[in-house]
Order: C-alpha cells, then structure tokens, then sequence
C-alpha cells in the first residue's frame, strides 16, 4: 500500500504527539508520546493500567483521544476512521481474541485480505475476469506465504473457535497480515500462551520485521519482559498513563524507575507465566 | 382433502411474502443489533410508492424497480438521519426510536396518501385461479410468491457472494475485528437498512396487490415478528422458514379453527404459536445462542 508516499527505513511512519484520554476522571493517558520508525520493533510496557491497550486503540481509531495528535507517514489522522487506518497500512491484533470463529482459518486469513479485492459486485457475481484472476493472485498469496510463515498449514481448514488458544492467537496475526499492513499493532500476542507458543510468536514476529518480504514495523504490547528485552528495537514505558522513559532496550533496563515500577517485581513476572 | 391442499398452498404463497419482510429484518437485527420496529411502516412506504408509480402509469415490474431504488435512498437516508448518531447508545434506547420511527412513518403516509383502501388499477394479476391437478391456485397469490422468493434469493446471494455481503457478515460477527481490517461500520449499517427497506417495501407492495392498499399493511411489520422470532433473530434461513411456516399455520388456522373461535383467529394464532414456541427454544430454531432473549 503506497498511500502518503514512500517512507525509508529509519524514518517516522506513526508519531504519536502528547495524546490525552480520559475516561470520566480517570486519565488513561495523560500526554504520552511515542515515535515509531520505519522498521523496528517498539515495544510498549507497562503494568496492568498503565495505559498500552488503550494506546494501542488510540493509534488505530477505535478511541479518539481528547487532545493531542496521531501522525501517519507525516499526516494527522485523528479524524481518520478505524476502517480508513486499516486501509492506510495499520493493522492490528487484539488482546482478547476478536476471531471469526465460526470460519476456518483460511477464510478468516482471507477476511483480512478483502480490501484488496477491487472488483465490483457486477464482476463479482459473473466471477469473471478482473475477479477471477484477482482471487487466484490473493489466494497464492495468502495461502503460501501467510500460511508457511505462521505454520499453520495443518490446521488450515478448521473451524477457528475449535483451535487450542495459541493457535488462535496465530490465526489472528495471520488475518492481521493479510491486510498486507505497513505497520502492525500487536497487542499482547503472547499471554496466555506457553513457553514453546511464546518462542514461536518471537520469532514469527521477528520474521514479519526483517524478511524482506514483509518488512512490517511493529508496535508491540506485551508483559513478557524477556521477550520484549530480546526482540525490541525500542520500549517505551508506561505508568498510569504516563510515560516513564522510552529508549534501546539497554538503556530501558538500566532505568530505576523502570526497575522500581516495572522490573523490580521479580515475583510478579514470575507468577505470570 | 382438497381444502387441505389449497389453504396448505395458498400458506406458502403468503408465506413467501413475510420471508422478504422478515429478511430485512433479521439482516439489521444481524448487522447492528437493533429489534426494529418500524418494518411494518417501511412496508406500508413501500406498497404506497408502488402503487403510486403503477398510477401513473408505470408498468408494474418497472414500479417495482422504482421501489427498490427508493427503498435504498429512504433506508440510507433514515439510517443517517434517526440511527446513525445513536451507535454506541445502549440497545434499548435504540429500539425506542425505532418505535418514534414507526409512529412518525404511518403518520407521515396518512399525511402524503390519505387513509383510504386504495387497489391496484387495473388489475395487475387476476384473482382468477388456475388448476394444477385439483390444486386451484390464484394467479395473483402465485406471482407474488415466484417475486418474493426471487427477490429473496438475490438478497441472500448479494450477502453471500459480493464483497459488500462479506464486510455485512463481518461486522455482524465481530465488530472490532471488521473496523480493524478496513471494514466500515457506518457503511454497513446503511446497506442493511437499504436492503431492509428494499424488501420490506416490495413485500408490500405485493401484500396489497393481493388485499389493496391501506395502513393496515403496517401491520404486516409485526406479523412478521414470529416469523423472525421462530427461525431465530439472526438466521437468513431461519427467515425463510419462519415466513412459510408463519403463513401456513395462519391459513390453517383461518381455515379450521376460525368454525370454533370465530373472528380474528387467523390474526391472532400466530402470536400465540410464538408464544408457546419461545418457551421450548427461546432463541429459536437456528438463531446464535449468544443473542438476548426477546
């Protein structure tokens, strides 16, 4: 997807001004900023409540924040609608799972990639034609490589709702990526999952990063501090909707007050997982 | 026996007529949630426009035409105007529009067309009936059964097999998912409502080709309720068999029952079935588990 022009490894793609929102009284977010380049992994922590899903819904319109704005490849799109950041190249997974689940995989990996299908209903109720050949380029497409990325061509043709969690979690990715985004919100792909799934899902997300193929940048919500730590490019720490620091994963770690907030509680992240 | 057969057919034929109405329905029931209570109205619009276009001298499948595609631009418009600022506002306060709508609707028709019977002139169908072995069928029950259960099917397959359909299906399924791969919601609900109006209106327009034209095709709208309750709010084959269902036992019920409680058992049987069928499957026959209980 080309829209706004090409951006380069390195520069924004998503820039995220000073977003305030507020639920009542209570502040989610007050003032955070966030700048995500072109093909790195940001992560985004924090303790439950801090505020990294409802940034997440900020940044792909299902919140409006109060104040403050969203930048995408250097336009704002505050007032973009949800379905619009999905055709501009943002797409996203959810934390609880938001599957179709009385599809198989394959037709919900193919929801995903309905945008991409131009034809109108005219050619598409004769499937002729534009449609014919339009269908059989997606299908190559999402079958071969969505499905041989993801290791998911065993259980390709069940019903979603039937499969083991972590390969819910998968699918959804894989439906995510369909959309052929240029950015990637991932928010909590690995709770729940054990720590097999977990490795997987590192990886998988670290394929969709650097192969060339995919080249996605990822904006990444997540609790497993070991994870996060390995694969980030940059973290960005939240508290109560503030923003403690945001830097290399080194620099990150080093940071008392991340400690003291975060980190410190070995016990915590132990017991989770 | 032979009374048997005829009220048995004649059930179908009726029946085909809610299935349309009913099917409009259950997609905005699948679409958005929303019980609406204003079909009756839509239908009523729908049958004054048709007639409207035929007095002037339109041919009828041409007035049809013109129905549909003032179906679409009323049910898009009603959408934006009365319903779209109420997304996200909860379901019940949804629904009571819903009922404004209707009330404003009949009003509105009352208003434009007055409240006089008025009939298809001339004739589109005759009454008279042809026989197929000793089935005597009236021309006009038929054709309008053979143009409900078309304009059915093109529906149906519209929400199967186009890329509009999909997106609907989706956002019924699971809104979030849909917003997030590009799905707009907005334009969903508006296309249910298109299609809703559509069929309701034809709907009508063929009830009153059968009965002639008057508010109580208004009444059509709820009629149509157990019909939408008996296949489940959120099944499109339920609608279908819900609507024949729904007008063979009415018939049935005219026909043999009406010696014992004579007066309106016809109206009144199905509500009563509805009632008894809620208590042993209250989310009807193919309806999803997970919706509310009417």
């Amino acid at each position: 997807m080309g829209q706004g022009g090409e951006i380069k490894d390195g520069d924004t793609i998503l820039k995220v001004e000073d977003i305030h929102m507020y639920f009542g009284k209570v502040a989610a977010l007050a003032g955070v900023s966030l700048e995500v380049k072109k093909g790195e992994i940001h992560s985004i922590i924090g303790p439950n409540g801090a505020g990294k899903t409802v940034m997440m819904n900020c940044i792909n319109g299902l919140y409006r924040p109060q104040k403050g704005n969203i930048y995408y490849k250097g336009q704002v799109i505050n007032k973009v609608s949800p379905h619009k950041r999905a055709e501009l190249g943002i797409g996203r997974t959810f934390q609880k799972l938001e599957l179709y689940g009385g599809m198989t995989v394959l037709d919900n990996i193919r929801m995903g990639s309905h945008i991409h299908l131009k034809s109108g209903i005219l050619s598409g109720s004769i499937y002729a034609g534009r449609t014919k050949q339009e269908e059989i380029k997606e299908r190559k497409y999402i079958e071969e490589d969505i499905i041989d990325l993801l290791e998911i061509e065993s259980i390709r043709d069940q019903v979603a709702h039937m499969l083991p969690y972590g390969l819910q979690k998968r699918v959804e990715l894989g439906r995510a990526l369909a959309l052929r985004p240029e950015i990637i919100l991932l928010d909590e792909p690995m709770a729940g999952l054990n720590l097999e799934e977990v490795e997987d899902m590192a990886r998988f997300i670290l394929d969709i990063n650097e192969e060339e193929q995919w080249k996605t940048t990822c904006v990444l919500v997540e609790h497993d501090m070991g994870v996060v730590m390995d694969i980030s490019h940059n973290i960005l720490v939240l508290n109560f909707g503030n923003v403690i620091t945001d830097g290399p994963p080194e620099e990150v770690g080093k940071n008392p007050e991340v400690m003291k907030a975060y980190l410190g509680e070995e016990d915590l992240y132990i017991s989770r997982r | 026996m032979e009374l048997f057969f005829m009220t048995l057919t004649t059930g179908i034929m009726v029946g085909g007529i809610y299935a349309l109405v009913a099917l409009g329905w259950v997609l905005i029931f699948k679409c958005s949630g929303v019980l609406n209570l204003a079909m009756g109205e839509l239908t009523l619009i729908g049958a004054y426009v048709t007639l409207s276009f035929y007095s002037m001298g339109v041919p009828f499948v041409l007035s049809i035409l013109c129905t549909l595609i003032i179906g679409i631009v009323l049910g898009i418009l009603i959408e934006r105007i009365f319903l779209d600022k109420l997304i996200g506002e909860p379901i019940l306060a949804v629904i009571m529009v819903t009922v404004g709508l209707s009330f404003f609707l009949k009003g509105l028709v009352g208003f434009i067309w007055g409240t006089d019977t008025r009939v298809f002139e001339p004739a589109i169908f005759s009454l008279k009936p042809f026989t197929i072995g000793f089935l005597k069928i009236s021309i006009v029950y038929f054709w309008s059964f053979v143009l409900a259960i078309v304009l059915f099917l093109v529906f149906v397959a519209f929400f199967k097999y186009t890329r509009w359909g999909l997106s609907m299906q989706a956002t019924a399924d699971d809104e979030t998912a849909a917003l997030s791969l590009g799905v707009s919601a907005r334009f969903v609900y508006a296309a249910s409502w298109a299609i809703a109006f559509m069929a309701a209106g034809v709907g009508g327009a063929l009830l009153g080709n059968i009965n002639g034209v008057n508010i109580s095709i208004g009444y059509l709208g709820l009629l149509v309720l157990p019909a939408v309750v008996l296949g489940g709010l959120n099944s499109v084959p339920g609608a279908i068999v819900g609507g024949l269902t729904i007008g063979i036992l009415q018939n049935f019920a005219g026909t043999y029952l009406d010696g014992f409680f004579p007066g309106g058992v016809k109206e009144i049987f199905p509500f009563a079935f509805m009632a008894v069928f809620l208590l042993f499957k209250p989310y009807g026959l193919w309806g999803w588990i997970k919706i509310e209980r009417m």
